[in-house]
C-alpha cells in the first residue's frame, strides 16, 4: 500500500546498495562462523568431564543468550533502522519474564 | 464484485457476516455477541442478588450458587467487557487513524471467531453436567478438587480458545496503529482512544501468555495426568495464583484504559475543547500500563509471601494512583471553561469521575497490605472492584455505545431514553454497591451463598438487591432504545453530533466499505476539528482518487475456530469415553486443514474502481 520511495536516482542507489549488501554479507558470514564456534564450545563444555555442573549450566545459558543476540541482530536485521518497535516489544517481553522468574524464585518458597 | 448497496435476504446477510473481514462488520459482531454475554452475565448477577436478598434464602444454594457466581464473573470479564471494548476498537480505531482497514483483516476475523467459540464452549457447560464453580480466579486448590463434573475443563479450554483470539486482536491493533496511520498522523497526534487501544494491545500481548501457560498447566493437571499444581505429587498450587494474577492485574487495565480513552474523546467533544494536557495523558497511560505489571501480588497479600514482598507490592500499587490522578485532573480541566453539552455520553462521563475515584480510593485502602488482612475476601472487595469495573468500564461501554452508535449504524439513539437509562443505571449502581462496602467492613464474606438473620446484614443486602433491579430496568430501556432506533431512528450525517473532532466524524455514517475515498492528510491533533475551524467541510486529501484495493471475504476464520471448538469437546471427554480422542483429533485436523488452505490458496483481494468510488461518494453526498 505505502509508496516505497527512494532517492530517485537509480544508479546511485544501486552502487550504494551493492556496497551495503556486501558488507551485510560479511557480517552474516562472521556471525555464522561465530555461532558454529559457540555451539562447538557448548558441546565441548558438556563433554569435558572436569567441569562441574555449576559451571557448565550457566555457561551454556550465557552462550545461548549470545546466540539469540546474533540471530536477532545479524540474521533478522534488528540492528537496521525501522526495527525499533520489534526491539521495544522484545525487550518488554524479556523484562516481564525476568520479573516473573525473579518473583517465582523469591516469593514462592514453600 | 460490486459494492453498490442492494437489498439482501436474511441468508445473504448472515453469510456476509460469517465471512466478513471488514473491521466495521467485525465490530458489529463483537458488539452483538459481547452484548449478548453482557445480558447473560447480568441475568446471573440478578440471580445472585435474589439469592442474597434475605437471610437463609434457598433460591440458589450450594454448588449451583458457586456455578452462577463463577460464570457471572468469568462471563462479565472475558465474554462481555473485553469483546465490547474490542467492538469499539474495531469500529473506531482504523477510522481515527485514517486507514482503510486493519493490518490483518483475516486475523481480525479469526480473533473474533476464536473468542466467540471459546465463549460458546464455556457456556455449553450449563447443559453438560455443570458450569465451572471455582470462582473466576479458579484457584488450583479449588479447581483441582472440583471433580463432580467437567465445569473447570470447560473453563480451561474455553478460555484458552478465546484467549488466543484476544491475543490475535491485540497484535492486529499494534501493527495497524504502528503501520497504517495516515500521512501526518504522528504518534503525538493520535486521538486518545487510539492511544489507549495501542497501550492496551501491548498489555494484552504481555499479559495473556502467562494466563495461557497457567491454563495449559491446569488442563494438563485435570485432563492429561499432570501434577503442576498438586502438592502431593511435588507441584505447587501457589504457582497458579501467581500466573493468574500476573495476567489478572494487567487485565483490569486492559479493561479500564480503553474506558479512559472513550471518556477522553467524550470529554473533549462535548466540552468543545481540546483535551487538556494531551501529552501528559499519553504519558500517564503508558506509565499506568508499565506499573500495572509490577503489582499483581497485591491480590495475594494474605497468601504469606512475607512482609518484604508485601511491602514492595503495596508501595508499587499505590504509585499507580499518581498517573491516574493526572488523568482525573486533566478531564476536569478539559471541562473547565468548556461550552459543555450534556448529551447522554457526557452524562456517563461526568458520573464516571466520582464513581471511579471512589473505586480508586478503596483500591488504595486495599493496597495497604496490613489492612488488607481485614478486607480480604469480604464484600468490601466486591464493592471495590465493582466501583472500578462498573463505574469505570461499564459506564464507558454504555457511553461509547451512545456516542459511536450513530457512526456505526447511521442512526442516532434516542436521547430521552438514553438519559433514562443513564439515571436508572447510575442510581442502581450506587444503590447496589455502595452499601456493600459496609457489609464487607462488618464481616460479610464474599462468595458465600447465604447468611444468617440478626447479623446486621439484612437491610444492606436487601438494598443491594433493589439496586440490581434498577440496573436491569436501565438495560431493558437501552434495548428498547436500540429497537426503536433501528426501526425508525433519525438518519444522521457524518458529523453526527456536530462537534466531532477526530477523523471518524469526517466520513459518512455508517462509513463506506473503503472508509476514506482518499487517504486524508493530518495536520494536527483533532484533525477534523482543525479543518472545520478553517471553514472547510472535508479533510484535505493526501492522495489522488484512485482504485482502492480491498481484501476478499473468507469463511476460513469461522472454520479454523470451529475446529478448536470441536477439539475442545473431544479432549474434555477423552478420559470418559472412547469417542473423545478421535473427536479431539478430528477438531484439530479441521483447524490445521483450514490453516493449510489459507496458506496455499492465493488471495489477492479485489479492487473497487475509481468510477464506483465516485458514484458511491456522490450518492452519499445527496443522501
Ligand atoms: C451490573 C450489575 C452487576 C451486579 C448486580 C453484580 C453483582 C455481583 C455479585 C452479587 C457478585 C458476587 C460477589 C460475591 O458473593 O463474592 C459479583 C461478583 C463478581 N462480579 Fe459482578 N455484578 C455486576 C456487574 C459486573 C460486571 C460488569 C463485571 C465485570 C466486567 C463484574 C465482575 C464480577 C466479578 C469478577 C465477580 C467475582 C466473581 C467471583 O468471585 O468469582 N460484575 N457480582
Ligand atoms: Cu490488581
Amino acid at each position: 500500500m505505502a509508496n516505497q520511495t527512494n532517492s530517485g536516482n537509480e544508479r546511485v542507489d544501486l552502487a550504494y546498495r551493492r556496497r551495503k549488501n556486501a558488507e551485510e554479507m560479511r557480517h552474516q558470514m562472521i556471525a555464522f562462523v561465530l555461532m558454529i564456534l559457540l555451539t562447538l564450545i557448548a558441546f565441548a563444555a558438556v563433554g569435558y568431564e572436569e567441569f562441574s555442573h555449576w559451571f557448565v549450566v550457566p555457561f551454556i545459558l550465557l552462550l545461548a543468550a549470545v546466540q539469540v543476540a546474533f540471530q536477532l541482530y545479524y540474521f533478522m536485521h534488528m540492528s537496521h533502522k525501522g526495527h525499533e518497535f520489534p526491539a521495544m516489544f522484545i525487550y518488554g517481553g524479556v523484562a516481564v519474564m525476568l520479573l516473573l522468574v525473579w518473583a517465582f524464585t523469591t516469593v514462592i518458597w514453600w | 464484485m460490486s459494492t453498490i448497496a442492494r437489498k439482501k435476504g436474511v441468508g445473504a446477510v448472515l453469510w456476509d457476516y460469517l465471512t466478513t473481514v471488514d473491521h466495521k462488520k467485525i465490530a458489529h459482531l463483537y458488539l452483538i455477541s459481547g452484548g449478548f454475554f453482557f445480558l447473560l452475565g447480568g441475568l446471573e448477577a440478578l440471580f445472585i442478588r435474589i439469592q442474597l436478598a434475605k437471610p437463609n434464602n434457598d433460591f440458589l444454594v450450594g454448588g449451583l450458587y458457586n456455578e452462577v457466581l463463577t460464570m457471572h464473573g468469568t462471563t462479565m470479564i472475558f465474554l462481555a467487557a473485553m469483546p465490547l471494548v474490542f467492538a469499539f476498537m474495531n469500529a473506531v480505531v482504523p477510522l481515527q487513524i485514517g486507514a482503510r482497514d486493519v493490518a490483518f483483516p483475516f486475523l481480525n476475523a479469526l480473533g473474533f471467531w476464536m473468542f466467540f467459540f471459546g465463549g460458546l464452549f464455556l457456556n455449553c457447560s450449563w447443559f453438560l453436567g455443570g458450569a465451572p464453580d471455582a470462582g473466576w480466579t479458579s484457584y488450583a486448590s479449588l479447581s483441582l478438587d472440583s471433580k463432580a463434573h467437567h465445569g473447570i475443563d470447560f473453563y480451561t479450554l474455553g478460555l484458552q480458545i478465546s484467549g488466543f483470539g484476544t491475543i490475535m486482536g491485540a497484535i492486529n491493533f499494534l501493527v495497524t496503529i504502528i503501520n497504517m496511520r495516515a500521512p501526518g498522523m504522528t504518534f503525538m497526534r493520535m486521538p486518545m482512544f487510539t492511544w489507549a487501544t495501542f497501550v492496551t494491545s501491548a498489555l494484552i500481548l504481555f499479559a495473556f501468555p502467562p494466563l495461557t501457560v497457567g491454563l495449559i498447566f491446569m488442563m494438563m493437571d485435570r485432563l492429561f495426568g499432570g501434577n503442576f499444581f498438586n502438592p502431593a505429587a511435588g507441584g505447587n498450587t501457589i504457582i497458579w495464583e501467581h500466573l493468574f494474577w500476573v495476567f489478572g492485574h494487567p487485565e483490569v487495565y486492559i479493561l479500564v484504559l480503553p474506558a479512559f480513552g472513550i471518556f477522553s474523546e467524550i470529554f473533549a467533544t462535548f466540552s468543545r475543547k481540546r483535551l487538556f494536557g494531551y501529552s501528559s495523558m499519553v504519558f500517564a497511560t503508558v506509565l499506568i500500563a508499565f506499573l500495572g505489571f509490577m503489582v499483581w501480588a497485591h491480590h495475594m497479600f494474605t497468601v504469606g509471601m512475607g512482609p518484604i514482598a508485601n511491602a514492595i507490592f503495596a508501595v508499587a500499587t499505590m504509585t499507580i494512583a499518581v498517573p491516574t490522578g493526572v488523568k482525573i485532573f486533566n478531564w476536569l480541566f478539559t471541562m473547565w471553561g468548556g461550552s459543555i453539552k450534556f448529551t447522554t455520553p457526557m452524562h456517563y462521563a461526568v458520573a464516571f469521575i466520582p464513581s471511579f475515584v471512589m473505586g480508586g480510593v478503596t483500591g488504595v485502602m486495599l493496597a495497604s497490605a496490613a489492612a488488607d488482612y481485614q478486607y480480604h475476601d469480604s464484600y468490601f472487595v466486591v464493592a471495590h472492584f465493582h466501583y472500578v469495573i462498573v463505574g469505570g468500564v461499564v459506564f464507558a461501554l454504555l457511553a461509547g455505545t451512545h456516542y459511536w452508535w450513530p457512526k456505526m449504524f447511521g442512526r442516532m439513539l434516542n436521547e430521552t431514553l438514553g438519559k433514562m437509562t443513564f439515571w436508572l443505571f447510575f442510581i442502581g449502581f450506587h444503590l447496589t454497591f455502595f452499601i456493600q462496602h459496609f457489609l464487607g467492613l462488618t464481616g460479610m464474606p464474599r462468595r458465600v451463598f447465604t447468611y444468617l438473620p440478626n447479623q446486621g446484614w439484612e437491610t444492606g443486602n436487601f438494598v443491594s438487591t433493589v439496586g440490581a433491579f434498577f440496573m436491569a430496568a436501565a438495560t431493558i430501556i437501552l434495548l428498547i432504545n436500540i429497537v426503536v432506533t433501528t426501526a425508525k431512528g433519525e438518519k444522521v450525517p457524518g458529523d453526527a453530533w456536530g462537534d466531532g473532532r477526530t477523523l471518524e466524524w469526517a466520513i459518512a455514517s455508517p462509513p463506506p466499505v473503503y472508509n476514506f475515498a482518499q487517504t486524508p492528510l493530518v495536520r494536527g491533533l483533532d484533525a477534523f476539528w482543525l479543518e472545520k475551524m478553517e471553514g472547510k467541510k472535508e479533510l484535505t486529501p493526501a492522495e489522488p482518487l484512485g482504485d482502492i484495493h480491498m481484501p476478499n471475504s473468507s469463511f476460513l476464520p469461522f472454520v479454523i475456530a470451529f475446529g478448536l471448538f470441536v477439539a475442545a469437546f473431544g479432549f474434555t471427554y477423552h478420559n470418559d469415553a472412547g469417542w473423545g480422542l478421535p473427536v479431539g483429533i478430528l477438531g484439530l485436523l479441521i483447524t490445521l486443514g483450514s490453516m493449510f488452505l489459507r496458506s496455499v490458496i492465493d488471495d489477492h483481494g479485489f479492487h473497487i474502481h475509481k468510477e464506483e468510488v465516485l458514484e458511491l461518494e456522490k450518492k452519499e453526498a445527496n443522501a
